[in-house]
């Protein structure tokens, strides 16, 4: 469902320009059919504009799956608006599929009625038979599309000849027909071709001919749609009332390689990170890899292992030490994580979880990790777990995760997943000055040190390599409290298993509290973690303003929870957390309050619809029974 | 340099911790413990820049046993945590301390791209053809038919062999010693030691516990000028209590030769650890006993930039181009808007 949208009427010209609070707006097709660049290009224009804009990009495991087949789609989703938006849109308004594949995987998000841009020339036989429709039923012939606003338009033939005359080959134009959609999409909301023009300007500097036929083929879709007689009305989008500021578009891995770099630099520490690709984490690598002038060292590991032994062996000499994986490659990381919990050496995993379990749905979302993140190391291996709500708050987490690591000399595990790694949004660049500034200390040749002492947040002293009179050892074996010697006491283990566990409850006297959305008591408290917040925040909002009562709570800290935690939770009736698994929080929550808590889960490696959630709360308070 | 570090020479035994000693009385790690302290004098090293890092093992204990800095990690992975710590700072010396379980069965992954990448690195790898710490399983480079707990019938195993391992991963330098030859020992380490990049030293190792005599083929006064060659660079290979035996060429095969009858010197294969290409080295790394001697010394000694050099050079290079960067440039990547 969409949040209630205002439609006014104006009359432009012959057309008629109905004005609405926001767009989504969807672009599907093969994958090398470029929707994920349009989808790009119609967001940074929109963000240009002033809207708010949130995205859903949805690309196949496989990097090139047969052209036309199911497997091969690709699909980019887009949604702006003249209001804060917090998710990519339940339902898509307008659907833009370049061939039958497209059409038959994206077809049921398209709301009824609404608007579907289909390439015809690429319904062909051949490619009706790919993608399993019945090759002598071509469904924009049948009344099977009779729900929407069908527009059938031959984009490779006006493509082609738009690129007439630029010197491009047949094929090499043909890859140009994504301009073609994105400018029929520019000029159906009014969108301004002057950002993209300038970026094919920029993109293809080398390549002139390839800039003139993407600028003519954007051209070509936009005049297209206004000489065509086609679309009877055209819509528009007010610009967002956002804070004043500086703004760009981040997604969320974007916002964690910036957030680590910034806390490095603000502590002039130099940066290490070490990693082995896995999707959908590399792209965190590739952007640090491109960051030396700041001193980062990247370093791409022989395997996940070695990834995470390289971090903890970098943290020991000093660096700020990190690792970012996806939920296989945490798996194999886990001996090493119990190493750097027992040597109490700071530094931060990043896991950017996806569907499972095993290979599962690697460019699909899921938040299942939790409990590996929590409890999944041998014995009692007790560390820090934080996840970020928003692509942009993956900036404040990175931070956030540095502080705890440094303050309470502990690994940090930060938990994004696959929808805040490659959904975007708009982010106010930070005001630097008032950043949080990190205050490192290592002993220094002559102060009185043992390696396992302990200040009054538990922590023990960082000392370094290559400081005089520090020398120590360190390891995986129990160390004794104080001196750091190896030591099988057992009472002196007991002690170090407890003191290593309070260590890391301390971090909750160190966060925010948990703040509530609504009254802070009442009938329904909906709490989420994770990248699940936009939904549920919108879920809970349109109840409120349906005059339900109900009311929210995001976790950002997951081990710790805030300390009034126990307070929020019991000061309602009932509680609902939605997850995207099978009752991970659920469960903790229970075990750990005591309070009868349900859940709703979803894995189908895609986010949650606002309508779930709401239809959900609205089910918990009609029938005051649980489900 | 401050005045007071540059008169402080410590001599070996200032290398030594505080820590008993925990192996098995009669153990080889003792008399490899007693060479590395004394190379560590030797070379001068400075006790805080120094890092001994170990997996998991007997050998593994070695950090303890000296009071430089010490990382006794988990088993197989100190190459890896040896490779953090040079790149968080190039300025330490990091030995990696490992054993034939610890670094070619669960950390063989590990040691290989280590090694590949050159970083500079001291691996010492102590070979007992065994499992000591659990009790005397066999191990990667126990003979085929070794008889132990997991192996009543015999291992059905191929061993593999660590310096055809290492150059295979194309180690710039690969030599092998024996614990008990001290002074040939103390020779290799310090030459491990001085050479920039990854050095990997397999050390013959008794235990004396699970795998006694196991090269006593090698140390006994009676075989070992006949079942051992040490390599001299420049020089032919010779052996033999006598002196009067050598090693040819026949093909592609080596073969054992005496000299005299028509023989000489010249005729035998002269060794050479600073050839580019390391088929001498590996043919030299594929002599076993009982056929033929098994070469002892530096097999392969050859220079290529270090993998810690070309990381920092890159971040040289890049500060150069795009100037330091700044949290400003960080934030702003050319694509930005104002909303007033
Ligand atoms: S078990 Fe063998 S290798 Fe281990 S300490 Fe004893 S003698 Fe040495």
């Amino acid at each position: 469902m969409v949040v209630a949208t205002k439609r006014t009427g104006t009359q432009e010209g012959s057309k008629r320009i109905i004005e609405l609070d926001d767009i989504t707006v969807r672009f599907c097709g093969d994958s090398g059919d470029g929707m994920q660049l349009a989808g790009t290009q119609l967001t940074n224009t929109s963000a240009i504009f002033g809207n708010d804009v949130s995205t859903l990009p949805d690309f196949p495991a496989e990097i090139r799956a047969p052209a036309g087949s199911l497997a091969g789609v690709s699909g980019f989703q887009i949604r702006f608006g003249s209001h804060k938006l917090r998710t990519p849109g339940d339902m898509v308004n307008a659907l833009i599929a370049m061939n039958p594949a497209a059409l038959k995987t994206n077809l049921e998000d398209l709301e009824p009625g609404g608007i579907l841009v289909v390439n015809e020339d690429a319904f062909t036989k051949n490619n009706l038979g790919k993608a399993g429709y019945d090759q002598d039923q071509n469904p924009l012939d049948s009344d099977s599309l009779s729900g929407y606003l069908l527009y059938r338009v031959p984009m490779d033939k006006l493509n082609a000849k738009a690129c007439e005359g630029t010197g491009l080959s047949g094929r090499a134009a043909g890859r140009c027909k994504n301009f073609f959609a994105l400018g029929l999409v520019y000029w159906l909301y009014g969108r301004s071709m002057e950002p993209t023009l300038g970026w094919i300007k920029d993109k293809f500097a080398s390549k002139p001919a390839v800039a003139e036929a993407n600028a003519k083929a954007i051209k070509a879709g936009y005049y297209f749609g206004e000489t065509a007689e086609m679309f009877p009305v055209r819509y528009a989008v007010a610009p967002a009332k956002l804070t004043p500021g500086r703004y760009r578009r981040i997604s969320g891995n974007e916002a964690l390689a910036i957030g680590l770099v910034t806390a490095a630099r603000l502590a002039g520490k130099t940066l290490f990170y070490g990693s082995y690709p896995i999707t959908p984490a590399s792209d965190v690598l590739h952007e640090l890899a491109r960051l030396k002038n700041f001193d980062v060292r990247t370093f791409q590991a022989e395997d996940e292992i070695a990834a995470m032994t390289s971090v903890v062996g970098a943290s020991f000499a000093g660096a700020f030490a990190v690792t970012g994986t996806s939920g296989p490659g945490l798996a194999l990381k886990t001996e090493a994580i119990g190493l750097a919990v027992m040597t109490e050496l700071p530094m931060v995993i990043l896991n950017v979880q996806r569907g499972g379990p095993s290979t599962g749905l690697p460019t699909r979302t899921e938040q299942a990790d939790l409990n590996m993140a929590c409890m999944g190391r041998n014995s009692e291996a007790p560390l820090c777990v934080i996840a970020p709500a928003t692509p942009a708050d993956c900036f404040d987490m990175a931070l956030e995760a540095f502080r705890i690591a440094t303050e309470f000399m502990t690994p940090v595990i930060l938990l994004s997943d696959g929808y805040l790694a490659n959904g975007a949004e708009p982010w106010r660049l930070p005001d630097i000055s008032k950043l949080p500034r990190l205050c490192i200390k290592h002993p220094k040749t002559g102060d009185e040190y043992q390696p396992y002492s302990r200040d009054k947040k538990l922590a023990r002293p960082w000392a370094l390599p290559g400081t005089k009179g520090l020398e120590h050892r360190l390891g995986g074996l129990e160390k004794r409290d104080g001196s750091g010697e190896v030591c099988y006491d057992a009472l002196n283990h007991d002690h170090m298993c407890r003191t290593r566990r309070k260590k890391i409850d301390g971090i909750a006297e160190t966060i925010p509290n948990l703040s509530v959305t609504g009254d802070d008591h009442g009938d329904l408290l909906v709490l989420g973690w994770g990248s699940t917040y936009g939904a549920i925040t919108l879920a809970v909002e349109q109840c409120l303003k349906e005059g339900l009562k109900v009311s929210g709570a995001h976790l950002r800290y997951l081990d710790p929870m805030p300390s009034n935690t126990a307070h929020v939770l019991q000061s309602f009736k009932r509680i609902l957390i939605p997850e995207l698994n099978l009752g991970q929080l659920l469960h903790r929550i229970r075990a750990s309050y005591l309070v009868d808590a349900v859940g709703l889960h979803k894995v189908q490696g895609k986010p949650f619809a606002v309508s779930e959630i709401q239809s959900e709360i609205e089910k918990l308070l009609s029938n005051g029974t649980t489900a | 340099m401050t005045a007071e570090s540059a008169t402080i020479t410590l001599n070996a035994k200032d290398y030594g911790s505080d820590q008993d000693v925990r192996w098995c009385p009669g153990c080889g790690d003792y008399s490899i413990l007693a060479q590395v302290k004394k190379v560590l004098a030797s070379i001068g090293a400075k006790r805080e820049n120094t890092v001994f890092v170990s997996g998991i093992g007997c050998s593994s204990r070695f950090p303890y046993y000296i009071n430089t800095y010490g990382f006794h990690s988990i088993h197989g992975r100190a190459p890896g945590i040896a490779t953090g710590i040079k790149l968080a700072n190039p300025e330490l010396q990091v030995w990696v301390v490992t054993g034939d379980g610890d670094g070619l069965s669960i950390g063989g992954n590990h040691l290989l791209h280590t090694i590949r990448r050159n970083i500079d690195l001291n691996i010492l790898l102590f070979n007992n053809r065994i499992y000591g710490l659990t009790k005397g399983q066999y191990s990667p480079t126990s003979p085929q038919g070794k008889k132990t707990k997991s192996t009543p019938m015999g291992s059905v195993d191929f061993p593999l062999h660590p310096l055809s391992v290492a150059l295979g991963a194309e180690a710039t330098f690969v030599a092998r010693a024996l614990d008990v030859n001290t002074k040939h020992l103390a020779y290799v380490l310090e030459r491990a030691a001085r050479h920039k990049g990854t050095s990997f030293v397999e050390i013959y190792q008794n235990c004396n516990i699970f795998n006694d005599l196991a090269f006593e083929y090698a140390t006994g006064k009676d075989t070992k000028d006949d079942t051992t060659l040490y390599l001299e660079h420049a020089r032919p290979l010779v052996f033999g209590k006598q002196r009067d035996k050598g090693i040819r060429l026949n093909g592609m095969d080596p073969e054992i030769v005496t000299l005299g009858d028509g023989i000489t010197e010249d005729d035998l294969l002269f060794h050479d650890e600073r050839q580019a290409e390391p088929s001498l080295a590996y043919l030299l790394s594929r002599m076993h006993y009982p056929a033929y001697p098994e070469p002892m010394g530096v097999f392969r000694c050859v220079e290529r930039p270090t993998y810690e050099d070309q990381v920092m050079d890159q971040i040289r290079t890049a500060t150069s181009r795009q100037g330091e960067g700044t949290i400003e440039n960080l934030f702003d990547n050319g694509e930005t808007w104002l909303i007033n």
